[in-house]
């Protein structure tokens, strides 16, 4: 069928070239973007409704004084919400690049297995017939709706018998998304829950704690290593399904393991601060742009842009027009947008 | 492996393809036919012959001319036209998630509606409409600024450029509306959101006389370009070798594809998911080749958004589901038994 051809395109390329790597830019980014994050990190802490100089946020992170009003603002409330902001730019943007090098498809991202549509229609569940449940059940719903988002599409993307080509796991990721997301659009129309629901999912990360933290943090960092484990395998994968088997990869069981993978880092994202998904789409793109196509590089390199992107989009949420936040979501596009038009500007190729 | 079995086999094909194409045909007739009887008021199919022969009752004539038949032929009209913009979209850019949605033009008329209705104090009947002007004329602007970000010189546009363009502006778009969202009162979001769910409300007869010179001109224009299209998918070096000027016939097909689009969201809202799936279940149908899946993506649309806007109008009486809605949950689970089924 022609539409394979979306795949083929880069294969005509692909078994010649060698593959484009560059191990400099991306130390660069892994030093430099770690830096920088520190600094906007300790900037979004000193900024807020109370400000708190540089120096009392050193203080207040290594040398914590319970008595002291800056260090208590600091500590229960801006602190969790710019790390819950990095941790999410992180799982955001590294899911993203998994799912675009396995699918090869520059249009993939998160949302395309379903994760996204699946929360918002547990959400939509939720806000419809459960009205007021505690903010933790809400989250712990809208996950298990993220994992049903990709239960639906895995099982109709591997059930027939040619299995899981990335063709069928991107048709049955729209064909779920499109589905649940027109389910939780119905809903919100009967109960008029529609201005609600945008709230909460424009909400962004103000609401985070340290308690969502703790539980959130083993899965992710744990998610992380194994996305780093099997970064090289997805990089063949990334070059055609035909040439990562003939290298002797077990295609089936990596993609298991990236979905699964995928499901855990954008599942906890997604149902701590809804969907900003626009990161997980221009976070690969510029990575692979700067570093290459190399995904040993391009999975921790994203994580970093990532977290960057987020914790400076937050940052400027909240200094747009004070004390009123902006919706996050709408600043990371303000932000990616044009980067992403350059991109897609200078872009030739698909992958 | 002679080369009558090889004619053969094409002969089938072909029968089969028309066999479809018929079988497509007569089901949108039966739909068309219990639409008109369906609805808040029933009419029994005699009663619609005679009202349209002229001799119902002034309030049957009513129902039928002003209300149902207008809203059927703008349902069939905007199936065809956004099932045949995304089989464009799917065969030019040669990706299976192109479609009218990703080129940013549902978030153009959206957000133009959404502006709309943030700056008028109410919703009188006037203004409404205005709608599909407006959205017209947002829908365009996306799909302008689309053209000219991917444009280059040299290289004209290629597709993988224009969808990430697309992408780009349209998630820009619907930044700018999840902003607008949040400061507007509950029913004119109400509002709002049943407009971009995509139903098929208020349509009359001065819709239908503005979609219709769209789809007459640009339907034909599409289907005559099936050879095109067919050579496109080969890939640009093998296009070029076959003597196909890729880069015009590139940009006459997305323009196409563009203008129905937006001409469809206008008067319909975001129906976005028909141009996504139309095609691809033609395809499952009818195979690759663009003589029967252009003809077979229009009436799949027809016949899917025809559908989803009758059971839209009767499941939940008196309120309605917008046609939108139930398109993607009728349309996704049969695509997905397609999915898993073939091959």
């Amino acid at each position: 069928m022609n539409l394979n051809s979306s795949s083929t395109q880069s294969n005509e390329e692909s078994p010649t070239a060698k593959i484009h790597t560059r191990p400099w830019a991306a130390t660069l980014i892994l030093t430099g973007g770690i830096l920088l994050l520190a600094l906007g990190m300790a900037l979004s802490i000193s900024f807020g409704a109370a400000d708190i100089q540089l120096g009392v946020v050193w203080q207040a992170v290594f040398n914590f004084n319970p008595d002291l009003t800056p260090h208590q603002i600091i500590w229960e409330i801006r602190l969790p919400r710019i790390l819950g902001g990095a941790m999410v730019g992180a799982c955001f943007a590294v899911a993203g690049a998994i799912m675009q090098g396995m699918t090869r498809n520059p249009l993939a991202d998160s949302g395309l297995l379903g994760l996204n549509a699946g929360a918002g229609f547990a959400l939509a569940i939720c806000f419809a017939f459960f009205p007021g449940l505690p903010y933790m059940y809400i989250i712990m719903y809208s996950f298990l709706g993220a994992g049903l988002g990709v239960l639906l599409v895995y099982g109709f993307g591997a059930a027939s018998r040619s299995g899981l080509t990335p063709l069928r796991l991107v048709l049955a990721g729209a064909a779920v998304s499109a589905m649940l997301s027109a389910l939780s659009e119905g809903i919100a129309l009967y109960f008029r829950i529609g201005q609600d629901l945008a709230f909460w999912t424009a909400g962004g990360v103000a609401g985070t704690k340290w308690s969502q933290l703790e539980v959130m943090f083993p899965w992710v960092l744990a998610a992380l290593i194994v996305g780093m484990i099997i970064s090289r395998s997805i990089t063949l994968l990334s070059l055609g399904e035909e040439i990562a088997v003939g290298l002797g990869q077990r295609t089936g069981v990596i993609k298991l393991v990236g979905l699964i993978v995928v499901l855990i880092l954008a599942g906890t994202a997604v149902s701590v601060v809804g969907a900003v998904g626009f990161v997980g789409l221009i976070i690969p793109h510029l990575t692979r742009k700067l570093v290459g196509v190399d995904y040993r590089w391009i999975i921790p390199c994203s994580a970093v842009m990532g977290s960057l992107l987020l914790v400076f989009s937050d940052l400027a949420a909240r200094m747009i027009n004070p004390p009123y936040e902006t919706p996050i979501g709408a600043l990371v596009a303000l932000i990616g947008v044009p980067f992403f038009l350059y991109l897609a500007r200078k872009e030739r190729r698909t992958l | 492996m002679g080369s009558s079995t090889m004619v053969g086999a094409e002969r089938k094909k072909k029968t089969k393809g028309i066999v479809v194409l018929i079988v497509l045909g007569l089901l949108i007739i039966t739909a068309f036919i219990i639409s008109m009887n369906t609805g808040f008021t029933k009419l029994s199919p005699l009663e619609v012959l005679r009202t349209l022969f002229g001799s119902g009752t002034p309030k049957q004539e009513l129902i039928l001319f002003e209300f149902r038949l207008p809203r059927i032929v703008i349902a069939v009209l905007i199936g065809a036209g956004l099932a045949l913009s995304g089989c464009i979209l799917q065969g030019v850019s040669r990706n299976a998630l192109a479609d009218p949605g990703i080129l940013g033009i549902n978030a153009g008329a959206g957000l133009m509606v959404m502006l709309f209705v943030s700056f008028f104090p109410t919703t009188t009947a006037a203004p409404i409409f205005l709608l599909p002007i407006l959205a017209l004329i947002g829908a365009s602007f996306a799909a302008f600024l689309i053209y000219i970000l991917s444009y280059k010189k040299g290289e004209g546009i290629l597709p993988t450029r224009m969808l990430l363009t697309g992408i780009g502006i349209a998630a820009g778009i619907s930044s700018a509306m999840i902003v607008l969202t949040l400061r507007l009162s509950p029913e004119k979001y109400q509002f709002v959101a049943t407009w971009l769910a995509g139903s098929i409300w208020g349509s009359n007869w001065k819709f239908v006389w503005a979609l219709l010179p769209f789809i007459l001109v640009l339907v034909p224009l599409v289907l005559a370009k099936a050879r095109v299209l067919n050579v496109l998918n080969l890939g640009d070096q093998t296009a070029s070798g076959l003597g196909a000027p890729v880069e015009r016939e590139r940009m006459i097909l997305l323009a196409a594809a563009a203008v129905l689009a937006g001409a469809c969201v206008s008067v319909s809202g975001g129906i976005g998911f028909v141009g996504l799936i139309g095609p691809h279940l033609a395809r499952r149908l009818v195979g690759p080749k663009h003589q029967f899946l252009l003809p077979a993506s229009a009436l799949v649309g027809s016949l899917l958004v025809l559908v989803a806007d009758t059971l839209g109008r009767v499941i939940l009486q008196p309120s309605e589901i917008p046609a939108g809605i139930l398109v993607a949950i009728l349309g996704a689970p049969y695509f997905l038994y397609l999915l898993s089924r073939t091959k």
